[in-house]
């Protein structure tokens, strides 16, 4: 009992689940990691964040964060503008847009990740 | 524990209790097309519903009044109606119980309306036909010409019992936010009877219903309001069905849905013995 929506909904809740896990170990290091001691020095400041971009596992985590991010966010954007009884060829010409847009801010966003990364290591 | 506002046994029930005011939306898309308002004092005694108050208006005060009835029972799901801003049957709402000394009577909202309180339910019965609500399988032979009963245990058929009491009245359909905003979508009355289907061990049909019940404006676009399943006079929980749907539907996304096969017929009985007094079946109508 699959269709292209199912499938669709499927990642959107996937990725929900994805965010929650990711975007709480993130607002926990940012902003928790000095009340329970688990991070030293001041997690917010400038040596701090370059730190943790030397670091392959907060890179991957970025990235993951991002792509979820935004397709449960243009999912979800998709399904509230369908909600307002826009014609058939419309629907279409805005999933060929959010797909179009996701893409391009994914690979915007992981390309800085990665180059940020990559300039620490010296990759 | 609420106390039923109808007349107990024996009690007498032809005493006015007090005059209540109706404000009915007057309309007529063929002749005003412009709705007004216009007001009746109706005498109300114990057990009195919508229904009777209508019939005392168009029997005494305006015969021109439109809406639509049949059963005066809540049996035939004809007469739901938009009463003190919450969609229920005229026939199953005693006037007192509202505890109102005036009572709004609109028609359904999110359907068209044909005139006074009759709302146009042929989008309904479109969207309901949509979805394939009857019993698909391969061997439709044995459908046509059963040789026996298909079996079905009791577990089985609880699955989806509840959703079959279902009677189209449409309450679900105007109390839901989303078909307000979303004419495209199912709505719950559509989706519940789908999936009532679906998960009847008899049937074969999942395949066939998913398209539209799962489509982009299918099951997915529940908002899980619920107000359907508080709106529904036969206690039929339609939000459920749909978030029951969508979770086969995730699982069949995942390939973690099970196939299923159709019961088969059920084996005819080889022995036993009658109970005394048990007639035999009357003869096959069909």
């Amino acid at each position: 009992m699959r269709t292209r929506e199912s499938t669709l909904w499927t990642w959107h809740l996937i990725a929900g689940v994805l965010i929650l896990v990711l975007l709480g170990i993130h607002m926990f290091i940012m902003h928790l990691g000095d009340f329970f001691g688990t991070v030293e020095g001041d997690a917010l400041a400038f040596s701090s964040v370059m730190e943790r971009s030397r670091d392959a596992a907060f890179a991957v985590m970025y990235v993951l964060l991002l792509g979820a991010a935004l397709y449960h966010g243009l999912y979800g954007l998709r399904t509230i503008i369908f909600e307002l009884n826009i014609p058939e060829g419309a629907e279409r010409v805005i999933t060929v847009l959010f797909v179009l847009a996701g893409v391009a801010l994914f690979l915007m966003g992981a390309y800085g990740t990665i180059a940020v990364y990559g300039a620490r290591v010296g990759v | 524990m609420i106390e039923p506002a109808g007349p107990k046994q024996g009690e007498k029930t032809d005493e006015i209790v007090k005059n209540v005011k109706f404000k009915v939306l007057r309309f007529d898309r063929d002749t005003t097309p412009s709705p007004r308002v216009d007001s009746f004092e109706v005498p109300v005694k114990k057990g009195t519903t919508v229904l009777d108050a209508l019939h005392y208006i168009k029997e005494n005060l305006d015969a021109s009044l439109s809406w639509r009835f049949s059963c005066r029972m809540g049996v035939c799901g004809s007469c739901g109606m938009f009463i003190n801003g919450f969609p229920r049957l005229a026939c199953n709402t005693q006037v007192l119980e509202l505890k109102a000394d005036v009572i709004d009577l609109k028609p359904l909202p999110n359907f068209d309306t044909i005139k006074d309180l009759v709302p146009d339910l042929a989008v309904l019965f479109e969207k309901h036909r949509s979805v394939r609500p009857f019993t698909l399988r391969k061997d439709m032979a044995e459908v046509d010409k059963p040789s026996g009963e298909f079996f079905q245990s009791t577990e089985e058929m609880e699955r989806y019992l509840q959703f079959t009491y279902c009677i189209k009245c449409g309450l679900c359909m105007a109390a839901c936010p989303t078909v307000a905003t979303d004419a495209k979508y199912l709505g719950p009355q559509s989706l519940t009877q789908a999936h009532r289907y679906n998960v009847d061990t008899r049937d074969e049909g999942r395949t066939e219903r998913k398209d539209v019940a799962l489509g982009p404006h299918g099951a997915f676009r529940c908002h899980f309001a619920g107000a359907c399943s508080e709106a529904c006079p036969k206690g039929v929980d339609p939000a459920f069905a749909i978030q029951l749907m969508k979770r086969d539907a995730f699982k069949g996304s995942l390939g973690l849905l099970r196939k299923r096969k159709a019961s088969e017929v059920a084996p005819k009985l080889t022995s036993g013995k009658r109970m005394e007094g048990v007639p035999d079946a009357p003869e096959r109508t069909v």
